[in-house]
């Protein structure tokens, strides 16, 4: 008995070396599966409640052409959760149990959605190193054995590498105003900057999912790595905009071939994914604020769906 | 008011009431009560802004003062926005931003097959793009009615609350202003007397389907179209117009 699970690992693995996808329908072994129904929710939630901190500024949008534009970010990013919310589901779970599990506090999502964002450049920042860092994790993920999250990566990859380029140019459009457009830029890069980095995860040495993953090809590359590549490619675009990274031990590395930089917060990190940062609580709050007054919403739905296939079925029998 | 002048004022009118309830739409983005129905309201919001933006482009070329959508969009006082009140009504629940959308959809609908045949070429075509656009808003709130009139105990009270609040802003939708009267008569704006009846009937017809009951409270509100708001249209402009005043003269 134990001898052929094994053999079923074995060969699961063995497909999973092979680069095929496993699909729902596949025998999977349940670590997998709970992996899986926890990294891919956890992904779906932060679409969902990341939805907040930009749609804070939707209102106050300065200009229609960018009041336009925040609108459809965000609802891509409604989209995204709905998409990822589908794959998970396809694991044997309902998105109403998962939402009821972000609400319970009982699943993450990422912390940086735990930040304020206090001024109209913190929306130019946050799609360009949010959604930044977000693509150099999902470009990997578009790569994962399970096919269902491979495939809503590719998708959403498209739209987060837009999102990224729209950021970038309302910092840029910041830095070539005023001296207060650029100062407010430079405030929110401040503050964005090291939330950033840390949305890659703790440190390789720390990180305990870190083997397994990279067995079932979750992770292609380690927390540090990922980091590393974030730094690499932002800091020629922070000096294109003018703007200077808050860190004072930047610097190029010529025989590593990258950028060195200072050490990270680590206590601010696990006092945010503990739920203390500075937004935390607003953000869950308004996550169930909107789910309990919709109760009613979708109970109605419901209702209304069963009488509407009551009328048909009784007008078909007649 | 000359021709030009009227023009102007009547594509302010044309452009405000779809902003201000973009604007509401747009405050209940991520906090929908379901995904589905956030995404939709979304949509509405973006494709209302998309047609003021066609509005006030244009409102800027006929005004010929070298201002921008976004200075008129941004920068008049609320005594200068045309908008019907209805359009400021706050986002109470779900079954009052229905309701809302479905007095305002009705009616819109309504007004833009009529200025299609605008002789003003630019409205015409604004009308026509926009069309399809609303048409879609028109199912997607009508149907909501229906499911919430329609559906438990609890969504029927909250849909019948919601229209006894909305009902008195329901009327000046279809009200001829002076200032549409003139743009009738010139053959560029719609003629509300047309689509009045229309209107009524489409809307109680939907609160029939509905099972609602249709409010006996005849008197309107009115004022919008003349500059004359309700209270909440300071706090609406006050975030609209925050970026432009805190930052004056600045791109972004
Ligand atoms: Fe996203
Ligand atoms: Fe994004």
């Amino acid at each position: 008995m134990s001898n052929s699970l094994e053999n079923l690992e074995q060969s699961f693995q063995d497909r999973i070396d092979r680069g095929e996808k496993i699909e729902p329908k596949d025998w999977m072994p349940d670590r997998y599966r709970k992996t899986h129904i926890r990294q891919i929710s956890q992904h779906a939630h932060s679409e969902i409640v990341g939805m907040l901190p930009e749609g804070n500024w939707i209102t106050r949008a300065p200009s229609l052409r960018r009041k336009v534009a925040l609108l459809a970010k965000v609802q891509d990013e409604a989209g995204h959760g709905l998409y990822l919310y589908s794959a998970t589901e396809t694991l044997g779970i309902t998105r109403d149990e998962l939402t009821e599990q972000l609400l319970a506090g009982k699943a993450k999502y990422s912390s940086i959605f735990n930040y304020p964002t206090l001024s109209w450049a913190d929306i130019g920042a946050i799609g360009w190193l949010v959604d930044g860092a977000a693509i150099i994790n999902q470009v990997m993920l578009t790569r994962t054995s399970f096919g269902p999250y491979a495939r809503a990566m590719v998708r959403i990859c498209k739209e987060e590498s837009f999102h990224q380029r729209q950021g970038f140019e309302i910092m840029l459009t910041l830095c070539r105003g005023t001296e207060a457009q650029k100062q407010m830029a430079q405030y929110a890069l401040d503050r964005w900057w090291w939330p950033c980095l840390m949305m890659f995860g703790p440190p390789d040495a720390e990180s305990t999912h870190t083997e397994q993953s990279m067995k079932w090809k979750i992770k292609l590359k380690t927390n540090d790595e990922l980091r590393q590549q974030m730094v690499d490619q932002t800091v020629p675009q922070a000096e294109l905009l003018g703007l200077t990274i808050p860190d004072p031990h930047l610097k190029w590395n010529e025989s590593r071939g990258h950028y060195d930089f200072g050490e990270i917060d680590w206590d601010e990190f696990w006092r945010v994914v503990k739920g203390n940062g500075p937004c935390n609580k607003e953000r869950l709050e308004a996550r169930r604020k909107a789910w309990e007054e919709g109760a009613w919403v979708r109970e109605a739905a419901l209702a209304y769906a069963e009488k509407e296939a009551e009328r048909t079925a009784v007008s078909a029998a007649v | 008011m000359n021709d030009q002048q009227a023009l102007y004022q009547y594509l302010l009118l044309l452009g405000d009431s779809p902003m201000i309830l973009g604007h509401r739409l747009s405050e209940l983005c991520g906090h929908g009560p379901s995904l589905e129905t956030d995404i939709a309201l979304t949509n509405i919001s973006l494709d209302l802004f998309g047609q003021v933006r066609n509005y006030f482009q244009y409102a800027a070329k006929v005004q010929a003062e070298g201002k921008s959508e976004d200075d008129i969009a941004f920068l008049r006082l609320a005594h200068e926005h045309r908008n019907v009140l209805l359009t400021e009504q706050p986002n109470t629940d779900f079954a009052h931003v229905i309701g809302r959308q479905m007095f305002f959809d009705t009616f819109h609908q309504l007004l833009l097959e009529a200025l299609r045949d605008s002789k003003d070429e630019q409205i015409a075509a604004i009308a026509h793009k926009s069309l399809k656009e609303v048409k879609y808003h028109t199912r997607f709130s009508s149907e909501w009615v229906k499911r919430l009139g329609d559906g438990t105990a609890e969504s029927h009270r909250r849909m019948q609350d919601a229209l006894d609040h909305l009902w008195p802003y329901a009327g000046e939708l279809v009200q001829e202003s002076p200032l549409e009267k003139q743009m009738k008569q010139q053959g560029i704006g719609a003629d509300l007397e047309q689509i009045r009846p229309l209107y009524w009937e489409r809307v109680n017809a939907i609160l029939r389907e509905a099972t609602l009951e249709v409010p006996e409270n005849s008197w309107f509100q009115a004022g919008g179209k003349k500059g004359i708001h309700t209270e909440h249209l300071g706090y609406i402009l006050s975030d609209l117009q925050y970026m432009q005043r805190a930052y004056p003269n600045m791109s972004w």
